[in-house]
């Protein structure tokens, strides 16, 4: 009986609901030093001496160190993996303390003490003496000649800029009668808000460094703590317990070298716990990006050529970098035909919080942006915003020939003939066009959207697997892959079960991931690991199971090929009756005086490939014009994530993402004191992060078309559910106000701008 | 871990009053939702604090002979939100009191603290000073009323003078009889949130039913401390009511309120939204009167 494809319970749900499982604080020891770092306060400038006189007297207080105190070489965050070619390497610019602090909480200092108590209050005496400079808090204003410059090294303040073309474009545009729709829309840096916050502890074991962390890419941590310590990444190991949540901010080694580095210097465990406050202000954000696109059209809505603008705000440290912006020009290019396109992305530093990974990697602000867009120009036309799409959207058969990527199926077509039929979007659409005069109005809108799966070809996508077969049949199962929450190791056994033959219970996955133990893996980013992983345990678990039955040819005397496990037990093909179980096997072989061997295997997969995964969202409003606020009254997002391993743990993913992009829509912003450039509203009753009270009931539906490069039929699921909601809210308000708003979020101060501009007010 | 240097646990009262002269430096802790919160952030690192949380003398709602409606300032927001006479005579203050954060703070913060930590934004503070509230203090020299108006010195500032403490929120029972409230929380989002304006209305009827014997309303987030809007409430004594009513008085109670831009919101944002929670509110006021005075 296949277990992939049924709602199985999570295997981490008893643990996890009853209290049990352990995260990072849970393990640390009870006598750990306490960290505390001492931030700049202000957005720009260089630290010219610290005097930690004070602060050194308060009782309980070991070491204060300071950044004339850590080695000057600089370091990459970004979770990518490593590369070998220099060209493709990860910007190398963070110290483990800064001494040109470069926006406002940037960490020049760390205290150690023995309470956090202590820590607290010595750090509040650490005094800096600083040389200010001028900041910039706005991206286009830090590429105007003459503006503060963040980084030396980049005296323009951009990271990177990338053109790309295709088509004839001159010929394009002179085509007689197009219009055309030119327009700015804009998104802003927000938070992960995991429920737990970054969090790591280090001590030395056998002159070796051992962080134990919340994050979502050990291996990958583990070679940064190399780099940026000086160590040989073997002196270095990382474990990864359960964690709270990570969504790409979790994507970064952020504190896991500070720490180790502190470790070494101490001989005691210490403990770096950031605050809530800390997490807003001083880890990653996703990046806000203003984008211009124009698009020529014919008057039947024929998109002819398309051109978009992209600024990304990177914050102060490269991180992630450009990539962010790179995969929002593989969408602008992709999603919709035309006969020629060019873009121009730019990724520009600012004094601002480093932006970096965030659930779907740049594809919520091009989609804001291209998805707002298609109904302002449907909206010009007076024509139906789904006709639209259908007209313009990404053929079947379409091949991304540097990715490989095919669009196999109808996908964006039968998601939104789907969502659409949920909602009834003919009829509900026609009822809202109806004139509405009162203070309250309705609206229907909607958003498709582009993604895919892995990082192929830009990254490597190795991935490990190892199984051990216990004496009773089951095993354990160790992945380089992660759990953070997503329900990675439910569908691992699920898989696993399928791929060797046993039952799902009899699979035991091993979720704190331990680099000393653990095979590589490059950890939980993109929406890879079910497509990834599953590659790995399908190799793994088939290598297992020939083991099993050339071990049950020995045993019963049967030619292995005319033999198979289903279930956990080894029966013969053609007949289907059992000749042993793997547990009777296992133990048999273990214990063998003759030829005993315990049963295992490990491989490693290589995935040269990538996969689309489109889908799209239908959102229904109720827009209270004079309160300025909107309420979504109907959502539903539809995937097409190939076939789904759990449906119940897909539904889940799905909602939480949409969750996520209610929050991102309508409420969540940084807001930055333009005097000094501090975080103004980093805490979780300042920003405002959705609450189940802002949602009507999360409705979710799936075309499940099978993906032929996964052995399962897999594709993304990870972060797509979070990338469609904010256009289609916002596309529903313009139905129902006439209002096209176009910076993101959809506050009632921004409401109330806007529909005073509309004369609404 | 919060950084305080003494904490006192009061046995009564007159303990309590005792303590806080012991120790003038000392901040008063009930529910500790808004105290622990600074201490948390550094703000008051290093403070003395007396609770008064165990003191259950200060719990609870109560009417006394004169039929005034004593409420104890230790009251729960859930406990007010759910106690019976709240419900009979000023049901839209427990109303206000179940639109504060989130279910936990609502179980442990308290309608005494709620006024006495001086924010406008107090979601039971404009519903306070919209039916007359008066606060008894009790200090070293005995106790004092005041009403809600003199107690709010400035933002964040409140009479609350060296000894003292809240130790009762009084409604005579001219302040509530045949008044009926209403109470809007306007906010960023539906739960977890702080008032961007907060609009607390109320009407006693004419005996005929077709007037304003008194209307009164009172704002938070709208000055730098809760205000009434009294010049309106004036104009409008004795009103007909019309269906222009609602927005007339809307309009007049722009002269009367102060909202200021802040990060959190502008100023033209809040006063519109101040007029339009004020129809809203009245309209809703009327509506209550007129139903409870047909059955």
């Amino acid at each position: 009986m296949s277990v992939t494809g049924k709602s199985v319970p999570r295997v981490d749900a008893p643990d996890k609901s009853r209290g049990r499982a352990r995260y990072t604080a849970d393990l640390c020891p009870k006598d750990a030093l306490i960290i505390r770092l001492v931030r700049s306060e202000i957005a720009h400038g260089r630290i010219l001496s610290v005097d930690t006189s004070e602060a050194e007297r308060v009782p309980g207080v070991v070491r204060i160190f300071t950044c004339f105190d850590v080695p000057d070489r600089p370091f990459p965050t970004a979770g990518h993996p490593w590369s070998c070619d220099p060209a493709h390497q990860d910007i190398a610019d963070r110290l483990l303390l800064e001494k040109h602090v470069r926006y406002y909480g940037d960490e020049f200092a760390a205290v150690v003490a023995e309470t956090e108590l202590a820590a607290a209050q010595a750090a509040r005496l650490v005094r800096a003496e600083y040389e200010e400079y001028p900041f910039v808090l706005d991206q286009q204003e830090a590429m105007q000649p003459g503006a503060p410059v963040v980084h030396d090294a980049y005296p323009d303040n951009v990271l990177k800029h990338t053109h790309g073309q295709s088509g004839d474009w001159e010929e394009a545009v002179s085509e007689p009668g197009l219009l055309c729709l030119d327009k700015w829309y804009e998104t802003v840096p927000v938070q992960h808000c995991h429920i737990e916050n970054p969090i790591c502890y280090a001590y030395m074991e056998q002159g070796r460094v051992v962080v134990v962390t919340s994050t979502q890419i050990p291996h990958i941590v583990r070679r940064v703590v190399g780099q940026a310590l000086g160590l040989p990444w073997g002196k270095v190991r990382i474990i990864k317990p359960y964690i709270g949540g990570g969504f790409g901010n979790k994507q970064d080694a952020l504190y896991e070298p500070l720490c180790a580095w502190i470790a070494t210097q101490l001989d005691r465990t210490v403990l770096l716990d950031l605050s809530r406050e800390e997490t807003f202000g001083c880890t990653r954000v996703r990046h806000g990006i203003r984008f211009r696109l124009a698009t020529w059209f014919r008057p039947d809505g024929t998109f002819v050529a398309r051109k978009m603008e992209s600024y990304a705000q990177q914050g102060v440290y490269a991180s992630h970098g450009h990539s962010i912006a790179a995969k929002g020009t593989s969408a602008f290019a992709q999603l919709y035909r035309c006969k020629a396109w060019e873009y121009d992305a730019r990724t520009i530093f600012t004094n601002t919080p480093t932006a970096g990974a965030m659930r779907a990697y740049g594809i919520p602000q091009v989609t804001f942006a291209m998805e707002s867009h298609c109904d302002d120009i449907a909206h010009m036309l007076n024509m139906d915003p789904m006709e639209l799409r259908l007209k313009n959207i990404m053929e079947q058969g379409y091949t991304d020939a540097f990715t490989g990527n095919v669009n196999r199926w109808p996908s964006h077509e039968q998601c939104m003939e789907k969502g659409a039929a949920r909602l009834d979007w003919a009829a509900r659409r026609a009822l809202y066009n109806e004139p509405q005069t009162g203070p309250v109005r309705r609206g229907i809108g909607m958003s498709v959207f582009w993604y895919n799966t892995g990082v192929y070809p830009i990254s490597l996508e190795l991935s490990g697997c190892r199984m051990i077969l216990n004496q009773d049949g089951s095993l354990q199962m160790f992945c380089g892959e992660t759990e953070i929450g997503q329900g990675a190791d439910t569908a691992f056994a699920q898989m696993a079960a399928d791929s060797v033959g046993l039952r799902f219970e009899d699979i035991h996955v091993i979720s704190t991931q331990d680099t000393d133990v653990h095979p590589y893996g490059s950890g939980a980013y993109a929406s890879r690991q079910t497509y990834v992983a599953g590659m790995a345990i399908h190799k793994t678990g088939l290598a297992l199971r020939a083991r099993i039955l050339k071990a049950a040819e020995e045993q019963c005397g049967v030619p292995a090929e005319e033999l198979d496990v289903r279930d956990g037990l080894v029966i013969g093909k053609a007949s289907g009756d059992t000749l042993i179980s793997v547990a009777d096997l296992a133990e048999a072989v273990l214990y063998s005086l003759d030829h005993a061997e315990q049963l295992s295997a490990e491989e490693t997969n290589q995935c040269r490939s990538n996969a689309y995964s489109f889908g799209c969202c239908f959102a229904e409003v109720e827009a209270d014009v004079p309160l300025c606020r909107a309420q979504v009254t109907r959502i539903i997002n539809v995937h097409d994530a190939g076939r789904l391993i759990n449906p119940a743990l897909a539904e889940g993913q799905v909602h939480g993402g949409m969750s996520m992009a209610i929050g991102y829509g309508m409420g969540e912003q940084m807001l930055f004191d333009p005097a000094t450039g501090k975080l103004l509203n980093g805490n979780l009753l300042d920003y405002k992060l959705s609450t189940a009270m802002d949602h009507p009931c999360l409705e979710s539906a799936f075309v499940e078309n099978p993906e032929p490069t996964s052995p399962f039929g897999v594709k993304a699921l990870g972060e797509p559910p979070a990338v469609p909601a904010a256009s289609a809210i916002r596309n529903a308000i313009l139905q129902a106000t006439g209002v096209p708003v176009d910076r993101l979020p959809l506050t009632p101060p921004t409401l109330f701008g806007r529909f005073r501009e509309e004369g609404l007010l | 871990m919060f950084d305080i240097k003494a904490l006192y646990e009061a046995q009564s009262i007159s303990d309590a009053v005792r303590l806080l002269e012991e120790h003038p430096k000392a901040r008063i802790l009930a529910g500790g939702s808004d105290v622990l919160i600074k201490i948390r952030e550094g703000r008051m690192a290093g403070c003395e604090l007396v609770s008064i949380y165990g003191l259950d003398e200060l719990r609870g709602v109560s009417l006394d002979d004169t039929d005034a409606l004593r409420v104890g300032p230790l009251t729960s927001f859930s406990a007010l939100e759910n106690d019976p006479l709240i419900r009979q005579y000023i049901c839209v203050l427990g109303q206000a009191a179940g639109t504060v954060g989130g279910p936990q703070v609502r179980n442990i913060g308290t309608v005494g603290g709620n006024v006495c930590n001086g924010v406008p934004s107090a979601d039971t503070a404009s519903t306070l000073l919209a039916w007359d509230a008066q606060l008894e203090l009790t200090g070293p020299g005995g106790m004092r009323r005041s009403t809600v108006e003199e107690f709010y010195l400035g933002p964040g500032r409140t009479d609350v003078r060296p000894g003292e403490l809240l130790t009762c929120i009084v409604f005579p029972r001219e302040s509530y009889e045949n008044y009926f409230g209403w109470y809007i929380k306007y906010s960023m989002r539906n739960a977890m949130d702080i008032a961007t304006l907060g609009c607390s209305v109320n009407v006693k009827l004419s005996a005929d039913g077709k007037h304003l014997e008194d209307v009164r309303a009172a704002y938070g987030v709208a000055a730098p401390t809760p205000i009434r809007a009294k010049k309106a409430e004036e104009a409008f004594r004795g009103a007909e009511i019309t269906p222009e009513l609602p927005k007339l008085f809307a309009e007049a109670i722009q002269a009367d309120i102060c909202p200021r831009t802040s990060w959190r919101a502008p100023e033209d944002f809040r006063r519109h939204i101040a007029g339009e929670l004020t129809m809203r509110a009245l309209q809703e006021c009327i509506r209550l009167a007129g139903e409870r005075s047909t059955k």
